[in-house]
C-alpha cells in the first residue's frame, strides 16, 4: 500500500483505510488473525464489566497490542445521553487515549442512531477534550453540525449495523462528502467487499465494520478480500473514473481498416 | 481486629475488610490496574488514586475493561458479544 497515503484525525495518524471491529469472532485467536489479514490499524472495542468470577478468561488485549493498533473504545449499546458520556469517560479513565467512537443508539431493532442525543453528546465530550468520532445517520445537515461542534471526522453509515445491505443512499453520501471538510468513514451496513470498494470510490476516506468480516463462513479471508476491496477503491478514486455515456466510443481507431 | 463491610463489586454483594482501599480489590480480585477503569459510586476515579481510596460500607463500584466490540456490543467480557 502506499505509505503516503495517510489518513489524519485529530492529530492521530492512520496507515489503514479499513478499520475493524473486534466483537462476533468465534475466539481471540480467530479475531486477532482476521485483524491481521486485514492490515487494519484501528480496532474498535467496547467497555463492560470486568468478569470478576472468572478471572481464567483471557483478555481481548493481550491478543491486540494497543502499542501496534490504535484502539478506538465505543459507546455501544447506549442509548441516553448520559450513559454514551458514561461510557466514554470510563473509556478514557482505562487508559488508551482520548479517542471514542461515539454512539448514541436509538432503538433496537434498527439500531440507528440518535442524532438529537449524538449532538447533545458530541458537545459535552469534545468541550472535555475527547477526539470524537461520531457514528451518525446518513444525513449532510447533522454531519455539518457534528463537525461545527468539533468532531474532526464523521461517520455515517452505509446501512443498519450488522445488516450487509451495503450503501442504502449513495447520493447523501456523496453529499455529506461535500458538505463537510473533515474525513468520512462509512461505518456500519457493508455486506462484501464491493461495498467497501464503493464507499471509497465514492470519495469515502475510511471504511469501518465488524460483522461483514466476522460474520463471513471465512472471517479470514474476508478480511483480505476488504484489505484489498478497500484499497483498490481509494485507487480508484483518486485515478478519477470515467464519465457514464448512454452511447459506446469505440476504444480501437476505425483508421487503417480495409 | 479489622472488621467486615458489605460492598458490591460490578452488581454483586461482597464481604471486605474495613480500610482495604481499591487497589487492594484489585490486587484480591487479580485485576491489573492497567487498562480497567474504576468507578466508585459513581465517580471515576483517577488511576494514582486507587491505593488511596478505601472502601467503605455499601459502598458500589463498578470494574470496567475493554472486551470485543464493533458498533453494537451487549453481554460481559468473553470477546463473543453481538
Amino acid at each position: 500500500m502506499d505509505a503516503n497515503d495517510r489518513l489524519t484525525i485529530g492529530g492521530h495518524e492512520f496507515r489503514s483505510r479499513l478499520w475493524v471491529g473486534t466483537g462476533k469472532y468465534k475466539d481471540f485467536a480467530e479475531t486477532k488473525k482476521a485483524i491481521e489479514a486485514s492490515g487494519a490499524d484501528v480496532v474498535t472495542v467496547a467497555v463492560r464489566r470486568v468478569n470478576i468470577t472468572d478471572r481464567s478468561k483471557e483478555n481481548l488485549l493481550d491478543y491486540i497490542d494497543p502499542k501496534k493498533y490504535t484502539i478506538l473504545p465505543n459507546t455501544a449499546g447506549c442509548y441516553t445521553v448520559e450513559d454514551a458520556v458514561r461510557y466514554a469517560r470510563l473509556a478514557r479513565a482505562a487508559g488508551i487515549s482520548d479517542l471514542v467512537k461515539l454512539e448514541v443508539l436509538g432503538d433496537e431493532r434498527t439500531l440507528f442512531p440518535d442524532t438529537a442525543g449524538l449532538i447533545e453528546a458530541a458537545k459535552i465530550l469534545v468541550k472535555e477534550g475527547f477526539i470524537v468520532l461520531p457514528y451518525t445517520n446518513d444525513d449532510p445537515i447533522v454531519a455539518k453540525k457534528l463537525v461545527d461542534i468539533g468532531c474532526p471526522a464523521v461517520m455515517p453509515l452505509a446501512a443498519p449495523i450488522g445488516s450487509g445491505l451495503g450503501i442504502r443512499n449513495p447520493y447523501n453520501l456523496k453529499i455529506i462528502m461535500e458538505t463537510v471538510k473533515v474525513p468520512i468513514i462509512v461505518d456500519a451496513g457493508v455486506g462484501t467487499a464491493s461495498d467497501a470498494a464503493l464507499a471509497m470510490e465514492y470519495g469515502a476516506d475510511a471504511v469501518l465494520m465488524n460483522t461483514a468480516i466476522a460474520g463471513a463462513q471465512h472471517p479470514i479471508a474476508m478480511a483480505e478480500a476488504m484489505k484489498y476491496a478497500v484499497y483498490a477503491g481509494r485507487l480508484a478514486y483518486k485515478a478519477g473514473r470515467i464519465p457514464r455515456k448512454l452511447y459506446a466510443t469505440a476504444s480501437s481507431p476505425i483508421e487503417g481498416m480495409l | 481486629m479489622v472488621n467486615e463491610i458489605q460492598i458490591q463489586v460490578n452488581g454483586e454483594p461482597r464481604g471486605w475488610r474495613d480500610g482495604g482501599t481499591v487497589a487492594d480489590l484489585l490486587s484480591d480480585l487479580a485485576i491489573a490496574t492497567e487498562r480497567v477503569a474504576v468507578e466508585l459510586n459513581l465517580e471515576i476515579l483517577d488511576r494514582k488514586d486507587f491505593g488511596q481510596r478505601s472502601l467503605r460500607e455499601g459502598d458500589r463500584i463498578e470494574i470496567l475493561g475493554f472486551i470485543g466490540g464493533g458498533c453494537e456490543s451487549k453481554g460481559e467480557s468473553d470477546g463473543r458479544e453481538r
